[in-house]
C-alpha cells in the first residue's frame, strides 16, 4: 500500500503539490491525470524518493520512506519497477543488455538464467527479434515496450508508469496499454500510472486520481470519474471529447 | 490629498500610495548571497562524497561487472587523444626550443635548449597540456554524456534498479583517468623534448647527442615523480567536475551546454592553480 499524506513540494516559489493525501491499495491500478504541470509526475517520484517533499509523509507498506536509510531503501526500491517516461534506456547498450542490467547488477544469476529471463520478458512485450539493436535503432514504442520489459525482469510488486503513452501514436499507445493490463492482471501487481491520455486512463485504470495545480481535486472509479461534477474534471474531459 | 509617510518592517518607504523599495535592495542582496554561498558550499559537498565514493570502488574496476566500462573509458581517455596530444606536444616543444634558442643563440650558447626544453616540459608543461587537452575534451564529452543521462532520466533509473551511479559511471571514468593522465603526460613529454630536438638539429645547429646530453644533465627524478603526480591529480579533478556536472544537469540541452561549458572553465582554473600549489609545495 502506498500512502501519501499531506504531501506539499515546491521549487523555488513554484509550488507543486499541495497537501497531497491519497493511498493506494494493494493490487490496484492507480492512475493519476491531470493538465501539464499539474504535478503528476512528481507525485509518482515521490513513490521512490528520486524527489523529497519538503513536508508530509510517503509511506510504503506503513514505511515512511524519508526516514529509509540508503540500504533500506535499495531494498525498497528493488519492489518496484519504473517505466520512464522516455524509457530511460541505457543508449550504448543493446535493448537485450539493457534488460538484463537489473539482473546483472542486483543479482547472482549466471548468463544463461539472465539470458533465458530477459528472453521471456522480451517476448512478452514482442521486443525478442529487436534485442541486439540499440535504443537508438528503435522506434518511440518499441524503447516504451523495453522499458517496461526492463522494469518487469526483476518481478517487481509495484509497477509506476511515467506518461507510458506519450508521444506514441493510438495504436501504438493501445498496444502499450494492453501490455499493462496484462502485466497487472497476470502479475497482480500494484500499479500508479501517469498520464494525460484519458483513453488509456479509463481502460487500464481501477481508480482514477485528478491532481489540479497541486491539489487532488477527485479521486474514483473510471465509472464515477467520467460523471464527475468538479469543473476541472468537466473540462478535462470535454478536452479529450469524453462525455459522462 | 493627504501624504502619508511610512516605513515597513523591511525597510520600505514610500509616500502616499507610492512605496519606494530601494531599502530592500541591500537585504535581497545579502539574501542573495547568501543563499548562493550555500549552494555553492552544497555543491562543493556533493562532488567531494561523490569523488570520495568512487575512489572507494576502485576495488571493483576489474570486476566483472564494470571490467568492460572501464575498459571503454581507458580505450576513450587513452588511445582516443593521442593524436591530438602528439599534435599539441610536437609544437609545443617545437615553439619552445625556437624561442629560447633565439635567445641563447645570441650569446652562442644554443646547446642548452636541450635542458631548457626537458625542464620545462618535465616539470610543468607535460602535465599542463596534457591537463588541458583532457579537460577540454574528455572532461567536455564526460559532461555531456552523464548530463544528458541525467536530463533523459537515465541516471534515475539506475538509482531506482538500485545501482549506484558513482560506482557504474564515475568510478570506471576516474580510474581512465588517474591511469591514463601519467601516461599521456609521459608521452606528452617524450613528444614535446623530440619536437624541441627537432627544431634544434635542423634551425639551431644543435647536435641531436649534444641536446640529449643537455636534456639529462639537468633533468631530475624528482621532476618525473612531480609531474606524474600533477598529472594524476588532474585525472582526478578532471573527472569529479566533469561527471559532478554532468550530475547536476537540469532542463535538456541548455542544461547539458552549461554543464560542459562549466566542466572546461572549473578544470582549467583548477589545473592551473593546483599546479601553482604543487610546484610551490615541492621546489619551495
Amino acid at each position: 500500500m502506498i500512502r501519501f499524506d499531506q504531501v506539499h513540494k515546491q521549487f523555488g516559489s513554484h509550488v507543486v503539490l499541495r497537501d497531497v493525501s491519497f493511498t493506494v491499495q494493494r493490487g490496484e491500478t492507480v492512475v493519476i491525470v491531470g493538465f501539464s504541470g499539474a504535478g503528476k509526475s512528481v507525485c509518482l517520484r515521490h513513490m521512490v524518493r528520486l524527489e523529497g517533499a519538503d513536508s508530509g509523509l510517503v509511506e510504503v507498506d506503513g514505511q515512511a520512506i524519508d526516514l529509509l536509510n540508503r540500504k533500506e531503501m535499495r531494498a525498497l526500491r528493488s519492489r518496484f519497477g519504473v517505466l520512464f517516461q522516455g524509457a530511460a534506456l541505457l543508449q550504448w547498450m543493446s535493448l537485450f543488455d539493457n534488460v538484463a542490467l537489473p539482473l546483472r547488477e542486483r543479482t547472482s544469476l549466471g548468463e544463461a538464467e539472465i539470458a533465458k529471463r530477459v528472453e521471456e520478458r522480451l517476448e512478452w512485450v514482442g521486443l525478442l527479434d529487436a534485442a541486439e539493436r540499440l535504443p537508438a535503432e528503435v522506434s518511440g514504442g518499441m524503447q516504451k515496450r523495453a522499458g517496461l520489459a526492463r522494469a518487469m525482469v526483476m518481478d517487481p510488486e509495484i509497477l509506476l508508469y511515467d506518461e507510458p503513452t506519450s508521444g506514441l501514436d493510438p495504436v501504438t499507445s493501445r498496444s502499450i496499454d494492453e501490455l499493462m493490463l496484462r502485466t497487472n492482471r497476470e502479475r497482480g501487481a500494484t500499479s500508479v500510472v501517469v498520464t494525460h491520455d484519458l483513453i488509456s486512463a479509463l481502460a487500464v485504470g481501477s481508480r482514477i486520481l485528478m491532481l489540479h495545480e497541486g491539489q487532488v481535486v477527485e479521486y474514483c472509479a473510471p465509472e464515477a470519474f467520467v460523471k464527475s461534477e468538479v469543473k476541472v474534471v468537466q473540462d478535462f474531459l470535454a478536452a479529450q471529447q469524453i462525455t459522462g | 490629498m493627504e501624504t502619508v509617510f511610512h516605513v515597513d518592517w523591511r525597510g520600505a518607504c514610500g509616500i502616499g500610495g507610492l512605496k519606494i523599495t530601494y531599502l530592500n535592495f541591500p537585504l535581497k542582496s545579502v539574501k542573495r548571497l547568501g543563499s548562493g554561498t550555500l549552494q555553492k558550499f552544497y555543491r562543493i559537498g556533493h562532488a567531494f562524497f561523490m569523488l570520495l565514493e568512487a575512489v572507494w570502488y576502485f576495488r571493483c574496476a576489474l570486476s566483472r561487472r564494470n571490467r568492460a566500462d572501464t575498459m571503454m573509458q581507458l580505450y576513450v581517455v587513452g588511445v582516443k587523444s593521442i593524436a591530438v596530444i602528439t599534435v599539441v606536444a610536437l609544437f609545443t616543444g617545437m615553439i619552445l626550443a625556437l624561442q629560447t634558442g633565439l635567445e641563447l643563440m645570441r650569446y652562442g650558447q644554443q646547446v642548452f635548449i636541450g635542458s631548457a626544453v626537458a625542464v620545462s616540459v618535465i616539470r610543468e608543461m607535460g602535465p599542463f597540456m596534457a591537463g588541458l587537452i583532457i579537460a577540454a575534451s574528455v572532461g567536455s564529452s564526460m559532461a555531456a554524456q552523464v548530463g544528458t543521462m541525467t536530463v533523459s532520466e537515465e541516471v534515475s533509473a539506475l538509482e531506482v534498479m538500485g545501482i549506484n551511479a558513482n560506482r557504474f559511471l564515475v568510478m570506471p571514468r576516474l580510474v581512465a583517468l588517474v591511469v591514463m593522465m601519467p601516461l599521456l603526460t609521459v608521452y606528452t613529454d617524450i613528444v614535446a623534448i623530440l619536437g624541441g630536438a627537432l627544431v634544434g638539429y635542423t634551425q639551431l645547429n644543435v647536435e641531436l647527442l649534444a641536446y640529449y646530453h643537455n636534456a639529462m644533465m639537468y633533468t631530475e627524478v624528482k621532476d618525473l615523480y612531480v609531474g606524474l603526480f600533477k598529472a594524476g591529480l588532474f585525472g582526478l579533478v578532471i573527472g569529479t567536475v566533469a561527471c559532478h556536472q554532468g550530475f547536476s544537469a537540469r532542463g535538456g540541452a541548455v542544461g547539458v551546454g552549461v554543464a560542459t561549458r562549466r566542466t572546461v572553465v572549473s578544470s582549467f582554473l583548477l589545473i592551473l592553480v593546483l599546479g601553482y600549489m604543487i610546484t610551490r609545495l615541492f621546489y619551495l
